[in-house]
């Protein structure tokens, strides 16, 4: 349980993680229920909920709104970045790098705790007086401000994650700096290990501002300050009994200082993953290594100027806005850069369609779909039409549902053999990949259609108010069915990871016949204490596959 | 296996793993206190009016606490500067009296608080004392942090001076870029919210 080995916490995340995902994703197929068929009641679950969330089956508006934030807080910050950097992360960067363990173990093991606990905060929260947080996972100001107490839960949530990730990235870089092994120079270090190191900068300076602004949202709700609360706020009829001249404005940018590299901490180990799977099953060298390292240390510098393309209708000024657009488009290029190279490493390699391969495949054109699709809302004009539409939830969830997680059942399928010593079912895996392929895009696409259409987001009744919503409103039980469909689609990969776990067929050390020292230099799975048997001692890059000479087609960095 | 560089320096890198752990660490902080800073700055300058903060706030005391500060920086580094000179009991004194004058700096700013308080001055009273609060506050809390650390290194955690001198000479030396940090805050604080 309270293990300091970078390993078991690597797991622990992973599994931790994997059933927030999960949550999650319930809280989402409810909605999507009250958005297909508004009003109605859900057949055999609704009455479980009780009458103060859901009288007779049908859900009340306030626990949508629950359902929406948690959804978004969820899946972001207890889902996705601790299954990419938490578990993949812990699990494999020390033994990609050739080191015994993270450079502080017991910090490593307080972050877990710490995020654990923040995830305990998260869920007690649905069940105070007035439920959980409702304001939307971005928590604008000053309507969270006066929302119910599940709000302040939030915050304290969000307080307890902002510091585990901050003692997870810190100790990611000086792992990363300070513990590879002899040889293992910058330039030698697998791309997987500089999409986390690139991360955890991100994380590590973009996080705290979040903190600050948790803090003062924090007072405005529990010390009456007025940080983000206007004067004048008339609520229900009643002047609010606050000094004011707070500014909500400056809870958005504190937000997005942090929330827009947040995008490319969910992105990042997603290339990362993606790069290693792909040269591995391409049998080549990744096609421009270096390129792709400057590209995404440059985004990491840009993720910081791009904030306010988030708040180009807030009113804060054409120049402003000028601005923010440019730098937006500037950062569009380094992701193009990498996913450009990484298509390119496809071209004449041997591919192996594994099923980590399949997934790391569609991670290209759907990350594709997701950032082209980004373009429109990056430029000021066209995003006063697109702004808070479908349209957006689309482009977003085509980043990272399609896009990241794809990404990690790719990591999943990839590293499970090295975790467990066996590997988990083809079969399974191929029907789980196809499943999910296919219900994702029916999930997320029709979205652009209703967004173009002027469909609003966080709509309770899925836009029946709004004339101008009836023509795309039928799209609404597609994505709902495909949404279910998408559901189904996991079974077969729970049923893969528990029971590969005693049933999968067993694999020897390297069993991808991989060149990185995690597969190179120990064994699977890896020594209990200290992972390797010797230190291993690095003489080439992390790509070498098929070198001309050779007598076989891989050559691992530590072999002379 | 050892965790390889926990009290030397790698050679490529120059640093111990704590030392290059705190720098990164200060560096979160610096975002940190910027952000709020920058708060400071947004809402002052939306606002219609504001306040000088000697108006409000206490100079004598605020500047009694600064040479307290200061002073507990200067004897933290003598503290780390007697042990890389072997001298343990020079050690012991100068890191007591580091705590001594954190102490003395959270009394003073005790004092400044409750005459606010007794004024009927709180944080909900207007923007300014919202922000002094706050950003004084979270500092305070940076100070007890340090009081902790310092009181740990001076009691329980100094048996290490005997068996591994080096790795504790580090520990100190890793609370001290902590602790002058916690200084250079007041430092930035005490003019903006005081004199400004």
């Amino acid at each position: 349980m309270f293990s300091t080995d970078h390993k078991v916490i690597g797991v622990q995340y992973g599994i931790t993680s994997l059933i927030f995902l999960f949550f999650g994703f319930c809280l989402m197929m409810l909605m999507r229920w009250q958005l297909a068929y508004p009003g109605e009641a859900i057949p055999f679950l609704g009455t479980l909920f009780g009458p103060d969330r859901m009288p007779d089956g049908v859900m009340l508006p306030e626990f949508y709104n629950q359902l929406g934030a948690m959804h978004g807080t969820i899946m972001v910050f207890l889902g996705v970045v601790p299954l990419a950097v938490g578990a993949f992360g812990n699990y494999v960067v020390p033994l990609q790098i050739g080191a015994p363990d993270m450079a502080f173990p017991k910090l490593n093991m307080t972050s877990y705790w710490v995020y654990f606990l923040g995830g305990v905060v998260m869920l007690v929260s649905f069940w105070i007086p007035g439920g959980a947080a409702n304001s939307g996972w971005t928590s604008y100001a000053p309507l969270s401000v006066i929302a119910t107490t599940g709000q302040t839960l939030w915050l304290f949530g969000m307080v307890l994650l902002i510091t585990s990730s901050l003692l997870g990235s810190i100790n990611f870089i000086v792992t990363i700096f300070q513990l590879r092994a002899e040889g293992l120079s910058f330039m030698r270090l697998p791309f997987f290990v500089w999409a986390q190191l690139v991360t955890s900068f991100l994380l590590l300076l973009a996080f705290p501002p979040l903190e600050a602004a948790g803090v003062l949202q924090l007072m405005d709700r529990l010390a009456g300050t007025s940080f983000f609360m206007p004067s004048g706020l008339v609520v229900s009829g009643v002047p609010l009994d606050v000094s004011g001249g707070g500014s909500p404005l400056l809870w958005q940018h504190l937000f997005w200082f942090l929330a827009h590299p947040e995008v490319y901490v969910l992105i990042l180990p997603a290339m990362g993953i993606v790069a290693e799977v792909i040269a591995n099953n391409s049998r080549k060298p990744l096609w421009g290594y270096k390129s792709m390292v400057y590209a995404i240390i440059f985004l990491g510098f840009m993720s910081f100027i791009v904030w306010a393309h988030h708040m180009f209708l807030t009113g804060m000024g054409t120049a402003i806005s000028t601005f923010f657009q440019t730098t937006t488009m500037i950062i569009s290029i380094p992701s193009v850069v990498v996913l450009t190279a990484l298509f390119l490493s496809l071209w004449g390699g041997s591919i192996r369609f594994t099923t980590p391969m399949l997934f790391a495949l569609a991670f290209l054109p759907m990350f594709g779909i997701g950032g082209l699709t980004g373009l429109p809302l990056g430029f000021n004009i066209t995003d006063i039409a697109l702004h808070d539409t479908y349209y957006v939830i689309g482009h977003f969830h085509y980043v990272v549902a399609p896009g990241t997680l794809m990404a990690l059942f790719a990591g999943v399928y990839y590293w499970y053999p090295k975790v467990t010593g066996r590997k988990m079912s083809d079969k399974l895996g191929k029907i789980h990949f196809w499943g999910s392929f296919i219900a994702l895009n029916f999930v997320f696409m029709p979205m652009f259609v209703q967004g173009l259409a002027g469909v609003s987001r966080r709509l309770y009744d899925g836009g029946q108010q709004y004339a101008h919503a009836h023509g795309v409103l039928y799209l609404n039980e597609v994505m709902s069915i495909a949404a279910w469909a998408l559901g189904l689609a996991q079974i077969p990969f729970i049923i893969n990871f528990f029971l590969s776990f005693k049933k999968g067929s067993k694999v020897n050390d390297n069993p991808w016949e991989a060149t990185t020292l995690e597969w190179a230099a120990t064994t699977s799975p890896p020594l209990a204490h200290g992972n390797f048997a010797h230190v291993p001692r690095v003489y080439r890059g992390p790509y070498e596959y098929s070198v001309p000479g050779q007598a076989k087609d891989f050559s691992p960095q530590n072999s002379q | 296996m050892q965790i390889p560089y926990t009290d030397t320096a790698r050679p490529d890198t120059g640093l111990y793993n704590a030392k290059l752990g705190i720098w990164l660490f200060l560096a979160s902080e610096v975002m940190l206190f910027g952000a709020l800073f920058s708060s400071y700055v947004l809402l002052r300058v939306g606002a219609p009016t504001w306040p000088h903060g000697y108006e409000i706030l206490n100079i004598p005391l605020a500047t009694l606490n600064t040479v307290i500060l200061i002073s507990s920086s200067v004897t933290m580094v003598m503290s780390w500067a007697s042990l890389m000179m072997k001298d343990f009991g020079k050690y012991k004194r100068y890191m007591g009296l580091t705590i001594l004058l954190a102490f003395g700096f959270l009394i003073v700013k005790g004092f400044e608080y409750g005459a606010k308080f007794s004024h009927h001055l709180y944080p909900s009273e207007s923007t300014f004392l919202a922000i002094y609060f706050t950003i004084t506050g979270l500092h305070g809390l940076h100070v007890i942090g340090g009081i902790i650390v310092n009181a740990y290194l001076w009691g329980p955690g100094a048996k290490m001076w005997k068996t591994e001198p080096v790795r504790f000479t580090n520990r100190v030396e890793v609370a001290g870029l902590y602790w002058h940090f916690v200084d250079l805050v007041w430092i930035f604080l005490f003019p903006v919210l005081y004199l400004l």
